[in-house]
């Protein structure tokens, strides 16, 4: 809990209803997507740059850490206050600023929901590309401060290489503009080191995003296949043709029967693997490249090859995958979800290891992921209501992870490495590379105040409630 | 659920300590994801986990499991709940939230200290909607009242619209097709829709007629317990399903049409033994289709969901294809038409600093499409919209879709 001289400071600020300390509400806050949970001390709704200055400000004196919120979609626990302090919440700063139709940008508030802002942008014939599978919920500013991937940035590229600038306000609550209106920046790249921060270096106020013109055709495939492997290898052979589609998504068996349940948009239940293939541009060179894919998918042991003829089934078959890892929540009431990647042409073998994991475990494994990224999303199922189970959970996830590494892979892909995979970078960098980003982040928060315990391993982190005291309170060690 | 009781209590030890009305099961459904937020109108006006749907099933969790004290300051944000399962639709994990959230009132309504309004209005329900006589005499004391000027002292009485004389069912309880009749329906006439909205029920009636229909209007039929269920009162609502369904037992028809959404969508969850038969309106018409109307008209119209329609029922294409098939009518569709007015039954009255932040945003973007008609299906969006727009001095017409569809005719 926070002093109460603290609290009446804060509500100066941001005026009386939009600070909570009540203890049990807070406790409503203490989880995002992912499942570790930490209750804040208090949640602050910022409306204005000049209110989050404010805030930051305020806890600098007092040294209470500030971590910022968007949605809370995240799925690393990058918006979960570990250390308790403030949760600030950018939620109500959801205004579209401005669109230039000519310039192709958007200057956006840092809560503004990313699918607004390409439902808006389309009255211009524009849309905003980075389109993480939550876009229906999660915040422009989310995503910038994650560096959000999503389906279609295998061709558009993940969330950096759309912001052009933001406003930023440090921990000291001063108030910078970093980057600027146009993609090419000279200089050293300050706007690139904040994108995908994770919260620890800044609180995002305003960003500056490029949109692109809507592709006046695209054509989007379904294929199913009789297993992961061939799957994999149909999508290697793609891009070994210099295919490089819009999207490349694959789903196995199991997610497969789970969205079919909901969503109904066809897909085949009884295959061992479907992939979503989407190609845009001009009509003639879709038509084009659709066949030639087409053909290498049956080349394959692809079948049951399927275009969709019309946008509202385009829209379904999105639908179903993007709403995909929710849609788990039919088969068990808890998902842990990794977010690896390996060089496309490791996916057969890291799919065989975490199929063996999940084996080995006795633990159900749903793999949906974007495959042309070779970046996986094993989601291991389980029902946090069952103790024995969570140890199992744990060590399944850190193997699945080790065997992603070992075949030269990366923590994340898109998830970002909050909470959850902060223990695991010592895997992956050296004490050299930590030590450099620690000096990185001193320079732009040298007391350690913002978004604490996120990114970098914490020695001090031993035990931990799994399941952010859903009642059973398991004293973990996790990671 | 919990054991019969009287008078909606659960027995002591189980409902009232114990949460027993929620399912852990369905509860646990919910796997944290988030997608349902933005879904959510109190989410998006106040920007709070606690005002949405992850956030209030967050909170029945852990009340469920015993792992967060009931504290009666929390019953708010159950409260602030529009009950519009926006959130059902786009959920991708099937968390059953309509069912979620009645178990849940139901629950709280045992252990919260009553406040002088929600009693207030528990007691209108069970003594004035539950009875049809009474709630006719009720409605002409409220329209002499209008004529004296009396309701506009208070907010909810200038919600109403003004009222004439309600809707009569015809004399041998059936409103004959023309020519031969193609099926035989039955009509909901409902508890307040005859006395504020007879015109829609008399377009509704007139259009299941041209439709080939016989329609029948069950004699002794009551309130079907919408009201009561998304108030919290099971027991209530259990009453009068069980006095309605042996008016319909002793009864043949090929389906029950209902022309307000949120009592469609309540007969098709609450009343097993229909079996399939309950049909919106506009869900029946497209059925069985209308016969082509004569006329071009010259309107452009705006249509606003229904949340028990859209999201409950998930009827959203029928009533546009319906709009679309009269000549002369563009449909213009408005921001986000799915997202609720924040009527809510009852919640206008309960809740309405939330319920008018809500009604503005929706005033905003109505307005924004120049429409001369909104067109709805259900009695609460009309009444909301109504009163706003009469508050902002707009001359857009709201109308039920009964009444759009009956102008080509």
């Amino acid at each position: 809990m926070l002093p109460e001289a603290v609290v009446a400071e804060l509500r100066r600020i941001v005026g009386r209803e939009s600070v909570i300390d009540s203890a049990n509400d807070l406790r409503i806050f203490e989880r995002d997507g992912s499942i570790e949970g930490a209750v804040p001390d208090a949640v602050v709704l910022a409306s204005t740059t000049e209110q989050v200055a404010r805030v930051m400000k305020v806890a600098a004196k007092h040294k209470i850490p500030v971590v910022p919120r968007g949605a809370g979609t995240g799925l690393s626990g990058g918006a979960v206050t570990i250390r308790g302090g403030i949760a600030l919440q950018v939620t109500r700063m959801r205004r579209i600023l401005e669109i230039d139709p000519v310039a192709q940008t958007a200057l956006v508030e840092p809560g503004v929901v990313n699918q607004e802002l390409s439902l808006v942008a389309a009255q211009h014939g524009l849309f905003y590309a980075p389109d993480p599978s939550s876009q229906k919920a999660c915040t422009i500013g989310g995503n910038a401060a994650e560096n959000s991937g999503g389906p279609h940035c295998l061709y558009y590229g993940v969330t950096t290489n759309h912001v052009l600038g933001m406003e930023v306000v440090l921990a000291d609550g001063s108030v910078h503009w970093v980057g600027g209106d146009v993609p090419d920046r000279v200089g050293l790249d300050l706007c690139g080191v904040l994108v995908g921060s994770e919260g620890t270096l800044c609180a995002i106020t305003k960003i500056k995003v490029r949109l692109l013109s809507i592709p006046p055709s695209v054509a989007t495939l379904l294929a199913a296949f009789p297993n992961i492997e061939t799957a994999s290898q149909a999508v290697s052979a793609v891009i070994g043709h210099g295919i490089v589609p819009a999207a490349l998504e694959m789903m196995d068996s199991v997610t497969v029967g789970a969205v079919e349940a909901h969503y109904h948009a066809g897909y085949p239940t009884d295959a061992g693997a479907v992939l979503l293939v989407e190609v845009d541009g001009i009509a003639e060179s879709t038509r084009e490249l659709m066949a030639a894919i087409g053909k290498i998918l049956a080349e394959n042991h692809g079948y049951g090859l399927r275009e969709a003829q019309t946008p509202a089934e385009r829209d379904l078959l999105w639908q179903g995958r993007k709403g995909a890892i929710g849609a788990l929540g039919r088969i068990k009431p808890n998902y842990y979800l990794h977010d690896g990647v390996v060089p496309r042409s490791r996916l057969p073998q890291v799919l065989s290891a975490v199929g063996e994991i999940g084996e080995h475990y006795k633990l159900p494994v749903a793999n949906v992921f974007h495959a042309g990224d070779g970046n996986l999303h094993p989601n291991i199922l389980f029902d946090m209501r069952d103790h024995e189970v969570l140890h199992q959970v744990e060590s399944a996830g850190e193997e699945m992870l080790r065997a992603v590494v070992e075949l030269g892979g990366a923590l994340s892909g898109e998830h970002g490495i909050g909470l959850e995979k902060s223990a695991f970078m010592p895997w992956i960098y050296s004490e050299d590379d930590l030590d450099a980003m620690h000096r990185v982040k001193d320079v732009f928060d040298p007391a350690g105040m913002l978004n604490p315990g996120k990114i970098f391993p914490d020695p001090s982190r031993k035990a931990v409630h799994l399941a952010g005291r859903t009642g059973l309170a398991v004293e973990a060690k996790w990671w | 659920m919990a054991p019969q009781a009287p008078e909606g209590q659960a027995p002591e030890g189980q409902g009232r300590r114990d949460f027993a009305r929620l399912s852990d099961d369905d509860l646990a459904t919910c796997v944290h994801c988030g997608l349902c937020l933005d879904a959510c109108p109190t989410f998006r006006v106040t920007g709070l986990e606690t005002e949405s749907p992850r956030g209030r099933i967050y909170l029945m969790t852990q009340w469920k499991r015993g792992t967060l004290p009931f504290d009666e300051e929390q019953v708010k944000h159950i409260d602030l709940c529009l009950g519009c399962r926006t959130c059902e639709g786009v959920c991708p994990s099937g968390v059953p939230y309509g069912r979620i959230i009645e178990a849940g009132r139901a629950d709280v309504e045992d252990r919260r200290r009553p406040s002088p309004k929600r009693a207030a209005s528990r007691i209108a329900l069970r003594q004035l909607v539950g009875h049809p006589g009474r709630l006719r005499a009720a409605g002409m004391a409220t329209r002499a009242a209008q004529r004296l000027g009396l309701t506009s002292v208070f907010r909810s009485g200038r919600m109403l619209p003004k009222l004439r004389r309600p809707f009569r069912r015809p004399g041998d309880d059936v409103a004959p097709a023309p020519g031969r009749a193609r099926y035989r329906v039955a009509f909901l006439t409902g508890c307040v829709m005859p006395i504020l909205y007879p015109e829609s029920h008399v377009a509704a009636v007139r259009l299941l007629q041209l439709a080939g229909c016989d329609v029948w209007f069950p004699a002794g039929e009551r309130c079907c317990g919408a009201l009561f269920a998304h108030n919290g009162d099971l027991a209530g609502a259990e009453r009068l399903r069980e006095a309605n369904m042996r008016v319909y037992d002793a009864g043949t028809f090929d389906a029950l049409v209902v022309d307000s959404a949120g009592c469609g969508a309540h007969l098709k969850d609450f009343y097993p033994g229909l079996k399939g038969r309950v049909k919106d309106l506009t869900e029946w018409l497209a059925e069985v289709g209308l016969p082509k109307a004569e006329s071009e008209l010259n309107l452009r119209v705006t249509y606003q969901d229904a949340c028990h329609l859209a999201h409950a029922q998930r009827i959203k294409k029928q009533p546009r294809d319906l709009i679309r098939s009269i000549g002369g009518v563009e449909l213009k569709e408005m921001r986000h038409p799915d997202i609720c007015c924040g009527a809510a039954g009852l919640y206008s009255t309960l809740e309405p600093r939330m319920s008018n932040r809500i009604l503005q945003e929706k005033l905003d973007d109505v307005i924004a499409t120049g429409a001369d008609v909104v067109t709805v299906a259900n009695p609460g969006c009309q009444m909301q919209l109504e009163a706003g727009l009469r508050a902002r001095g707009s001359s857009m017409r709201v109308e039920h879709i009964a009444e759009t569809l009956l102008r080509a005719y």
